[in-house]
C-alpha cells in the first residue's frame, strides 16, 4: 500500500464531496419524488424528463453546461460573483457536479419506495384528521425510508466515482479539487506510478464495499424494526 | 345523522350520479362490486372530488361546486374503516389507535381511549407491532382507530369482506356495540345481504353508479330471494342448548329445534336458507328431517317467479320459498296452516 499525503487528501475530499452532495440532494430529491408520485399537475412529464436527463447525458456534457451556468460569464455565475461567491475550480463545484449527476438515481429510488406505499394508508391518515403535510411526515416519509436509504447509498457511490463533470467544473488541482478518480487518472498517465494507482484503486474498492455493506445492514435493521 | 347528496362524478367509462337525502343512524349501501359503492365512500369522505354537485352532512356543507366549497378530508370528521385494516405498519397498535385521537380537537374528544380499548378488548394488543396481529385483531384495531378520531360519521367500506366467515360474525357485535355505545352514525357498505340484515335499518341499493332503490333490509332480502344463491336467509339467534342424541336442541318459538352444528354454551347466530324448508299441507307421518314445525301462513310475497311464504311459529317468523306452481298445488293462502320440515344440518352456524 503506497499512499502519499496528496492521496490521503484526495480520499478525504472524495468522501467529503460525496457526502455533501448526497445530503444536499436529499431534501430536493424527496420533494420531487413526492411531487411525481402523489401530485397531478401540468408539466409533470417535463419534470420527469428533466430529472432523468443527467442519467442519459454524458457527464462531460453536464460538466460543460454547469461551467456555462456557473462560470464567470454564466448567468448564475455572474450573480454569485457579485455576492463574492466563487464556485468554479473549488471543491464546491465538485459537489454540484456530483449532485447533478447522481440526482436521478436518488429520485428514482425514493420514487420506487413511495410507489410501493398503499394509497389507502394515505387516505386513512387524511380521513383520521391529518392535513397533507402531517401525512407527508408521519406516514409517507417513514414508509419511504427504504427507498431513501437505497437512493442515498446509490448516489453516494455514484458521487465517489464522478469524473467527467467534476474535471470540467472543478479541475484537477491536487489537495484542492482532486478526488480519487482524478488522482488515479493522473497516475495512470505516467507508467512509473502503477503501484500508486493500484493503491488508490484498492481504497476505492474498500469504500464501495463498505457503503454497500452499510446499506444492507441498515435495511436489515429497518426490516427487523417493522416486523416487531 | 342527515346526509344530503346530489353529486356527479365521471371516472373513465364509469359515471356516478347520486341524489339522495339520507337520515338515520345505521344506513346500508348495498351493491355488487363495480356498482360505485367505493367511489361514493371516497366522494363523501372528501378523498375524491365530485365533478359537480353538493354534499352536506347535518346541514353543514362539505362540498358545493356552485358555492366553490370543498372541505378537506381531514376537516370533515368522517372516518373510514377499510376492507383491509390499513393499519400504519411502522407504528405500534397503540400509536395506530391514537393517530386520529391526537389530531382531533380537544373539544371534540368525547370518546376516551380507555373506554374504547376496554369495549374492543384491545388491552393485550397495545404494545404489539401491527404485523403480528391476526386478520380479526387488525380489523378491531382499525375500527378502534376510526372511532377514536371521534368522527361525526363512520364509513365502513366492506369492513368484513377480507375476513373468513367465523371471524366476520365475531366482529359484527363489536361494530354494532361501538356505534351504539358511542352513538356514532354509520354508513355500512357491503354486497352481503346477511351483513345488511345484521348491521342496518335502512338501505340504499346502488347499481351502475346510481341509487336504484331505497329500502329496508327485510325488503331487500325478499327482493333478492329468487336471485341470491342461498335464497332468503332466515337469521336465528338461539341460546342455551341442551344435548339430545348427538344434536343440539334449542328452544325457539315454543318449539324445540334440533341442530347438528351448535355451540355447547352461550348464544349463537344461525342462518337458514328459505330453500331448505320443505312445506307439507298435512302432518307427514314419518320423515327423516329432525324438525317439523306447525305454522300459520302470515304473508305471501312474489319475487321473480318464486313465492315467499312468511311462516308464523309461536310469535317468530320464518321465510320459506317455493315455486309458483307448488304454491298453486298446495292452495296456500294467508292464514292457512302448514307443516315445515327442516333438516338438523340445514342450520348454518355464523358465530
Amino acid at each position: 500500500m503506497l499512499l502519499i499525503p496528496e492521496d490521503i487528501a484526495a480520499i478525504g475530499l472524495s468522501l467529503k464531496v460525496a457526502l455533501t452532495a448526497t445530503l444536499l440532494a436529499l431534501p430536493l430529491g424527496f420533494a420531487i419524488a413526492w411531487l411525481i408520485v402523489f401530485r397531478t399537475f401540468r408539466g409533470k412529464v417535463v419534470l420527469e424528463v428533466l430529472v432523468n436527463l443527467p442519467l442519459t447525458l454524458p457527464p462531460v456534457v453536464i460538466g460543460y453546461f454547469l461551467l456555462l451556468l456557473l462560470g464567470k460569464n454564466g448567468w448564475l455565475g455572474k450573480v454569485l460573483a457579485e455576492t463574492g461567491i466563487q464556485l468554479i475550480f473549488t471543491w464546491k463545484a465538485a459537489v454540484i457536479a456530483s449532485a447533478t449527476v447522481g440526482f436521478p438515481l436518488l429520485v428514482r429510488s425514493i420514487r420506487l419506495g413511495m410507489e410501493s406505499i398503499d394509497r389507502q394508508l394515505i387516505d386513512a391518515s387524511r380521513s383520521l384528521g391529518a392535513p397533507w403535510y402531517d401525512t407527508l411526515f408521519t406516514i409517507t416519509l417513514p414508509l419511504s425510508l427504504r427507498g431513501i436509504l437505497a437512493g442515498s447509498s446509490l448516489m453516494f457511490a455514484r458521487s465517489l466515482g464522478e469524473f467527467g463533470a467534476t474535471i470540467i467544473v472543478a479541475g484537477n488541482i491536487p489537495g484542492i479539487t482532486q478526488t480519487i478518480p482524478l488522482a488515479i487518472y493522473d497516475y495512470a498517465s505516467s507508467p512509473s506510478s502503477t503501484a500508486m494507482a493500484l493503491s488508490l484503486c484498492l481504497v476505492s474498492v474498500v469504500i464501495s464495499v463498505t457503503v454497500l455493506f452499510l446499506h444492507e445492514l441498515l435495511i436489515k435493521k429497518l426490516d427487523r424494526r417493522s416486523s416487531l | 345523522m342527515k346526509l344530503t347528496l346530489d353529486i356527479e362524478k365521471k371516472l373513465g367509462n364509469f359515471s356516478l350520479r347520486v341524489k339522495a337525502n339520507i337520515s338515520g343512524e345505521r344506513i346500508g349501501i348495498f351493491g355488487e362490486s363495480g356498482s360505485g359503492k367505493s367511489t361514493l365512500v371516497h366522494l363523501i369522505s372528501g378523498l375524491l372530488q365530485p365533478d359537480k354537485g353538493e354534499i352536506a352532512l347535518d346541514d353543514e356543507c362539505m362540498f358545493s361546486s356552485h358555492k366553490k366549497i370543498n372541505i378537506a378530508p381531514e376537516e370533515r370528521r368522517i372516518a373510514i374503516v377499510f376492507q383491509q385494516a390499513m393499519l400504519f405498519p411502522h407504528l405500534s397498535v397503540k400509536a395506530n389507535l391514537l393517530y386520529g385521537y391526537k389530531r382531533c380537537r380537544p373539544e371534540n374528544r368525547g370518546i376516551k381511549p380507555e373506554a374504547l380499548i376496554e369495549l374492543l378488548k384491545l388491552q393485550p394488543l397495545l404494545q404489539r407491532g401491527v404485523e403480528n396481529l391476526s386478520g380479526g385483531e387488525k380489523q378491531r384495531v382499525a375500527l378502534g382507530r376510526a372511532v377514536l378520531a371521534n368522527p361525526r360519521l363512520l364509513l365502513m367500506d366492506e369492513p368484513l369482506s377480507a375476513l373468513d366467515d367465523t371471524l366476520r360474525f365475531q366482529i359484527i357485535p363489536y361494530l354494532r356495540s361501538v356505534s351504539e355505545e358511542f352513538r356514532i352514525p354509520y354508513l355500512f357498505i357491503s354486497h352481503s345481504l346477511t351483513e345488511m340484515q345484521l348491521m342496518t335499518d335502512r338501505i340504499l341499493a346502488v347499481n351502475n353508479g346510481q341509487i336504484s332503490e331505497e329500502t329496508t333490509p327485510e325488503q331487500l332480502a325478499r327482493n333478492w330471494m329468487a336471485h341470491s344463491q342461498k335464497g332468503y336467509l332466515n337469521l336465528l339467534r338461539l341460546a342455551s342448548p341442551a344435548h339430545e342424541h348427538g344434536l343440539f336442541s334449542y328452544q325457539w318459538g315454543g318449539n324445540t329445534l334440533l341442530i347438528s352444528d351448535g355451540e355447547s354454551a352461550g348464544e349463537s347466530l344461525f342462518e337458514l336458507s328459505s330453500r331448505e324448508i320443505i312445506l307439507f299441507k298435512k302432518h307427514p307421518e314419518a320423515i327423516s328431517a329432525r324438525n317439523l314445525l306447525e305454522c300459520r301462513v302470515a304473508e305471501m310475497f312474489e319475487s321473480d317467479g318464486r313465492v315467499g311464504i312468511v311462516l308464523s311459529v309461536g310469535g317468530q317468523q320464518l321465510v320459506a320459498e317455493i315455486v309458483r306452481h307448488a304454491a298453486d298445488e298446495l292452495t296456500i293462502t294467508t292464514g292457512s296452516t302448514l307443516f315445515a320440515a327442516i333438516k338438523a344440518s340445514s342450520f348454518r352456524k355464523l358465530g
